[in-house]
Parts: structure tokens; sequence; C-alpha cells
């Protein structure tokens, strides 16, 4: 079942309220994502650290539901 | 970690092997996307690595989830150190990151396609 990008972002916000995301449809199938994650809480943590930050905001659902969200994380510019 | 037997199996791959990549497919025939980019970056720093099938071994394919605590595949280990999934391999790719980490861990980086 596809996810609707509100859904995502809204769940990426539940674990990380400050975060500013930026989600992009690829495909236009409600399947293929691409999420840009903007957070002061990814401050001195490992790329791989951020990511795994973020699937867990998203609850398992990625790799299930959400077949497919390319994700790119940073701090942001003035943290 | 014990409570995962599938965890000595891959322990001993990651650990066998300088670069393995866990992935959908064989480095020949990469049956997913994301898959053939991991392929494609590893080729063209021209780095030796060992493409484990997922595909072919449901234990691993869940294990290598759990093992990592990453959702997805492909993934990619270097020196028995996980390293991340596509995105992040590509953007090291991008940012030169990837050829400078491969190179202080003594691997050679031999680009076949300088740009």
């Amino acid at each position: 079942m596809p996810m609707d990008p509100g859904q995502i972002e809204s769940l990426i916000k539940e674990s990380l309220p400050d975060a500013q995301v930026t989600i992009q449809d690829l495909a236009g199938d409600g399947d293929h994502y691409a999420a840009l994650v903007v957070s002061s809480a990814f401050q001195g943590k490992t790329r791989v650290q951020q990511h795994q930050m973020v699937y867990q905001a998203l609850q398992g659902r990625m790799g299930g539901e959400l077949h497919a969200l390319a994700l790119q994380t940073s701090v942001p510019k003035d943290a | 970690m014990s409570e995962h037997p599938v965890f000595e199996r891959i322990k001993s791959e990651v650990d066998d092997t300088p670069v393995v990549l866990f992935m959908k497919g064989t480095p020949v025939f990469p049956q997913c996307g994301f898959s053939a980019v991991c392929v494609q970056v590893l080729s063209n720093l021209g780095i030796p690595f060992k493409g484990i099938n997922v595909l072919e071994d449901p234990e691993i394919r869940e294990g290598i989830k759990a093992y990592s605590n990453w959702p997805t595949i492909p993934q990619l280990y270097v020196k028995g150190e996980f390293i991340g999934g596509c995105d992040i391999v590509r953007e090291m790719y991008e940012t030169g990151e990837l050829t400078e980490y491969f190179s202080t861990n003594g691997i050679d980086v031999q680009l076949a396609n300088p740009e």
C-alpha cells in the first residue's frame, strides 16, 4: 500500500520535532520518494546513524510498505 | 547477538573479505536498481568486492537487516564495518569520501572512467 508524503513527514517530525522535511514523489506513484531531512539532532552523528534515526521514526515501514525512500540528511547550516 | 545464528555467518563473511556488498542479484546481473547503483560505484572505482545475493538466501536477507540495524538492501561492508546503503554510498562517491575511505583502509582505487 502506498504511503502519503504527509504521513512520512509527520512520522519523521514526531521523532525529530525540529526537522525540516522536504519530500519529492519521484515516480508519481506514491511509492518512490526522495526525502531531505535537516535536523539539529543529527549533530555529531555519522551518516549511518542519521539515516537510522529517520528509519526509526518511520517505525518499520521502510523496506515494507514504504518501498523506496532515497534519503539525504544534514544538520542545519546555522547549528 | 547470539540469538541470531545467522549473525555468525554474516560476521565471517564481512571479516573474511575486505569489501562485501549484500545485494539483490549478482554483480553481473543486479536485480534491483539500488543494488545496481552500488555495483556501478564499486566498478567505477575498480574495487574488487564480493557480492552476496540475498535473494538466494532468505536467512541472510532478514539477518543482515538486524545485524546492521538497517531496513533495506543493498548494504556495503568494508573491513567488517557497515558503510551504508545505496544513498550513502552514492553520496560518499560523489563527494570523494568513498575513494578516501578505501585508500585509508588500504584498498586500492583504480578509476575506470575518470571524468
